[in-house]
C-alpha cells in the first residue's frame, strides 16, 4: 500500500537514532528556575507574584492578559528571587519570573483529583485547558485553548492529532507515543469532546513502527480515532501538510485549518490536555529530547519549565569538546543559542548539540535558476524570487507573490545547491511587509 | 549586368515610401498632441527640478516628482520635506506663494559606542550580514541587547551616503551631508538612531537600560547609572530614568558646566561643533 503523504518538501537526514530508543527519564527538580512571561504567540502575561514571595509548584504566577494568551504557574516550590530581564531561548532578553527552589517541591492544594471528565461540557473543558496555561507543544506554541474555541460558523468535523515530528533529531513526541499512549488516546479523545467532533485521525510517520503499534493498541478501543502511518517527509508536522497528507483536503490561502473543519494538536499537547483535564495539572514540564553528536548520552527528559539548558546538558554528562551550536528547537526551525542560561520553555521540544562535524560554513553562490527550491516548497511558492524582491526590497511584488504564505519551514534553503539563505532572507521580508501593515493601519485610525 | 537606373528607381522608391509614411505618421502625432494634450500645471516640472532629487521617500510619497505633484496640489506641506535646504525652500516657497516655515536643520546621531573592543562579544554569528537578519538568532555577535549590532542597515539605507562604519563597527554621521531624512532612524531594529536638531551637542551615547552591574559585564562603555552626571549639573538638563541618562535639550546648553569628563564610563559625549550650519 502507498503511504499518504504531501506534495514536494523534503527528506533531510533523519538522525533519529541517537535518542529515539531511549526511555523518558526525570530530570531532578532544578535548584532554580527562570519562568519567562512570554513563551507563547499571542500577548505576554503580566506577573502577579512579587519579590521575596514564597510560590509553590503549580501556583498561577502570570495571569494573561488578552484572549490569546496564557497563563504561567510557578514549576517548583521555592521563593520569587527576583523579576528582571534574564537570556530568552526566542529572543535576547526577555521578562522572567526567578525562583530559588526550597527543595521540597510543594504542590498547591487546589488541584483536586477530579471528577468524570466525560461530565464536563465543553466550555468546561476548554476553561480548564486554559487555566492550566496549555500551548501548542509541537514548537509554535500556540494557545491551545484558542484553538478549542472556533467561531460558531466555523464546522469542525475532524480532529487531527500531530505525531509527525518530522524534524531531525527530535524523538520527544516519538517517546511519548510509545510510553505514554494511554494518555495520548485519553487526551484526544477529550480534545475531541471538546470539538464536539466525531472523527480523530492521528498522523504518525511511518519511521516510528513502535510509535504506530502502540498508538493503534491504545485506540483499538474507540472506532471512531484512526491512526495512520505516513512517509517520512519534511515539513510533514506543519498543520496544513499534515491535513493534506491525511485527510486530502487543501487549506486555503491564508486561511486556517478551521477553514477545512479540522483542528490541529501535538502529541505533547494531547498529554498535557489529558493530565489537566483529569488531574487538573498545570503545564508545568515537559519531554525534551537532548540529542545531537555534540552531547554524550541523548536522552529524552522530561524537565520542568524555566530548568536552565544547562541542568539539562549536565544529565547528559555534558558536552563534547568540539560542540559548536546549540539549538533549541529542530535542525531546520530551531533557533541556535549563544548562551547555557537560557531557560526550558514551553515551546522547547529539544536542545540539539551540533560539533564541527555536522556544522558546515555555507558559501553563497548566485542563483542559478535551477528551481529545485520551487520543487521543493510545500507551499507552491517560487522561493527563490519571494527571496531576491525581499533582497531588494520591492515589498509589492513579493507581496503579489505570496511571501506572507511562507511557513518558514526552510525546505528551499535546505536544497539550495547555491546555499543562499532563501527561508532567511523571506523572513525578513515577511518581517518588514507585516511592520509596514502595522503602521499603515496605525496611520488610518 | 544589371540596369544601373532601376537600382536607383528601387532605391527613390524606397526613400519616397518611407519618408511618406513619417510625414503622416508624424502629421498624425502632431494632431493627437494638439487633439489629446492635457493641462499640466507647469509648476510641477519647476519644483520638482528644486527638489533634491534623492527619492529617498521620507516625506512619505513616492519620490521627489510624486512629491512636488502633491505639494503644487496644496495636498501637503513644504516642511514634510526635511531635505530640502534653507535656500530650495526659499524658492520653492516664492514659486508655490506660500510662506516658507524654516526649522532648524535636524541631522541623525548614533546613540551607541560600543564598538568592537568596547563590548563584549557574546558568540560567532554567520547568517546574513544584516541587523534585521541577526534579530532572528539572539540579536548577533555582540553582548549587549540595546546597543548596534554592527551590520550596517543603517549605511545601505541611506541615500546621501552620510553614514559610515568606523572601524570598530559603529556608523558615524557625517554631519554635513546628512539630511535628517530619517531613513536610518528606521532601518534600525534597536532604535539606537535619532534625529536631533544641529543645536544639541551633549549626548549619553548609550540605550542599555540594564542596571550597573549588568550593563557593566557587556560594555565598558556604557551608561551604568550612577547618576554623576545628574549631581554634577544639579540635576538641571540630566535625569537618570531606568538606568539611562537622559539630556534635557531645553535645559542643558553647551556655555554650562560640562559633566562629560566626569562620566566614569564617558558614555557622555559632545557632537559636532558649536558653530556647524
Amino acid at each position: 500500500m502507498k503511504l499518504k503523504t504531501f506534495k514536494k518538501g523534503v527528506h533531510p537526514e533523519e538522525y533519529k537514532f541517537l535518542s529515539e530508543h531511549k526511555t523518558l527519564e526525570r530530570l531532578p527538580i532544578p535548584e532554580e528556575v527562570f519562568i519567562p512571561v512570554h513563551q507563547h504567540i499571542g500577548a505576554p502575561c503580566r506577573p502577579l507574584v512579587e519579590k521575596g514571595q514564597t510560590v509553590k509548584t503549580g501556583e498561577i504566577i502570570g495571569q494573561s492578559t488578552g484572549f490569546v494568551s496564557s497563563p504561567i504557574h510557578a514549576t517548583i516550590s521555592g521563593t520569587v528571587k527576583t523579576i528582571d530581564n534574564f537570556p530568552h531561548p526566542l529572543g535576547i532578553n526577555g521578562l522572567m519570573i526567578h525562583i530559588t527552589g526550597d527543595g521540597k517541591d510543594e504542590w498547591i492544594k487546589s488541584f483536586d483529583e477530579t471528577s468524570n471528565w466525560e461530565n464536563l461540557l465543553t466550555d468546561e473543558i476548554v476553561d480548564l485547558v486554559q487555566k492550566a496555561g496549555i500551548v501548542g507543544l509541537g514548537g509554535a506554541a500556540f494557545p491551545t485553548h484558542v484553538k478549542l474555541s472556533p467561531s460558531k460558523e466555523k464546522k469542525i468535523d475532524t480532529f487531527v492529532l500531530n505525531g509527525c515530528e518530522c524534524e531531525p533529531y527530535l524523538t520527544a513526541d516519538h517517546r511519548m507515543m510509545v510510553e505514554q499512549s494511554e494518555e495520548v488516546a485519553l487526551g484526544t479523545r477529550i480534545l475531541m469532546k471538546a470539538l464536539n467532533v466525531s472523527r480523530g485521525v492521528i498522523g504518525v510517520e511511518n519511521n516510528k513502527p513502535d510509535a504506530i503499534a502502540a498508538m493503534e493498541k491504545a485506540t483499538s478501543a474507540f472506532n471512531n480515532i484512526e491512526v495512520i502511518p505516513l512517509k517520512v517527509k519534511y515539513p510533514q508536522g506543519a498543520e496544513k501538510m499534515l491535513i493534506k497528507a491525511v485527510i486530502n483536503r487543501n487549506v486555503p490561502t491564508g486561511g486556517l485549518p478551521l477553514d477545512v473543519g479540522v483542528v490541529v494538536n501535538n502529541v505533547g499537547t494531547a498529554i498535557a490536555v489529558a493530565e489537566a483535564v483529569t488531574k487538573n495539572k498545570p503545564l508545568i514540564e515537559r519531554v525534551v529530547s537532548i540529542t545531537g553528536d555534540g552531547i554524550k548520552e541523548p536522552k529524552n527528559v522530561i524537565a520542568r519549565i524555566g530548568t536552565p539548558f544547562q541542568n539539562l546538558i549536565d544529565f547528559c554528562g555534558g558536552l563534547t569538546d568540539n560542540t559548536v551550536k546549540i539549538i533549541m528547537g529542530g535542525p531546520m526551525m530551531g533557533i541556535t543559542q549563544h548562551t547555557l542560561n537560557v531557560p526550558v520553555i514551553k515551546a522547547t521540544s529539544g536542545i540539539l548539540c551540533l560539533t564541527d562535524l555536522s556544522v558546515i560554513k555555507h558559501k553563497e553562490y548566485p542563483c542559478i535558476q535551477c528551481g529545485t527550491c520551487i520543487g521543493a516548497c510545500p507551499m507552491n511558492l517560487l522561493p527563490t524570487r519571494l527571496a531576491r524582491f525581499a533582497q531588494v526590497e520591492n515589498w509589492q511584488m513579493a507581496e503579489d507573490l505570496g511571501i506572507l504564505n511562507c511557513v518558514e519551514c526552510g525546505s528551499c534553503a535546505f536544497v539550495c545547491p547555491s546555499q543562499i539563505p532563501l527561508v532567511q532572507r523571506i523572513r525578513i521580508g515577511k518581517l518588514r511587509i507585516n511592520e509596514m501593515k502595522r503602521k499603515a493601519k496605525l496611520a488610518t485610525v | 549586368m544589371v540596369d544601373s537606373s532601376l537600382i536607383y528607381a528601387d532605391i527613390i522608391g524606397a526613400v519616397l515610401s518611407m519618408g511618406g509614411l513619417g510625414l503622416i505618421f508624424s502629421i498624425l502625432i502632431t494632431l493627437a498632441n494638439k487633439k489629446l494634450h492635457v493641462e499640466e500645471n507647469p509648476q510641477i516640472e519647476i519644483v520638482a527640478d528644486l527638489l533634491p532629487g534623492a527619492n529617498c521617500g521620507s516625506c512619505g510619497y513616492a519620490g521627489c516628482a510624486n512629491f512636488a505633484e502633491n505639494l503644487t496640489g496644496g495636498k501637503t506641506q513644504l516642511s514634510a520635506c526635511p531635505v530640502c535646504g534653507p535656500d530650495a525652500a526659499e524658492k520653492i516657497a516664492r514659486i508655490l506663494g506660500v510662506e516658507v516655515e524654516s526649522g532648524e536643520r535636524r541631522v541623525a546621531i548614533v546613540m551607541c559606542q560600543g564598538g568592537d573592543g568596547t563590548v563584549k562579544k557574546k558568540a560567532d554569528y554567520e547568517g546574513i550580514q544584516s541587523c534585521i537578519g541577526a534579530t532572528f538568532v539572539g540579536g548577533g555577535e555582540r553582548a549587549c541587547s540595546y546597543g548596534c549590532m554592527g551590520y550596517g542597515d543603517c549605511v545601505t539605507v541611506c541615500p546621501f551616503d552620510a553614514i559610515h562604519m568606523n572601524d570598530k563597527g559603529i556608523p558615524v554621521v557625517d554631519r554635513a551631508k546628512c539630511t535628517g531624512c530619517g531613513n536610518c532612524v528606521e532601518a534600525c531594529p534597536r532604535n539606537v538612531i535619532e534625529l536631533h536638531p544641529l543645536s544639541h551637542h551633549v549626548f549619553v551615547l548609550c540605550r542599555n537600560k540594564d542596571n550597573g552591574k549588568n550593563s557593566r559585564a557587556v560594555c565598558s562603555a556604557a551608561c551604568i547609572g550612577c547618576k554623576i552626571c545628574e549631581k554634577a549639573v544639579d540635576g538641571i538638563g540630566f535625569n537618570v530614568t531606568d538606568n539611562l541618562a537622559v539630556v534635557d535639550h531645553e535645559k542643558y546648553t553647551r556655555e554650562l558646566v560640562l559633566p562629560t569628563e566626569k562620566c566614569p564610563t564617558k558614555c557622555i559625549v559632545i557632537v559636532g561643533k558649536a558653530d556647524e550650519k
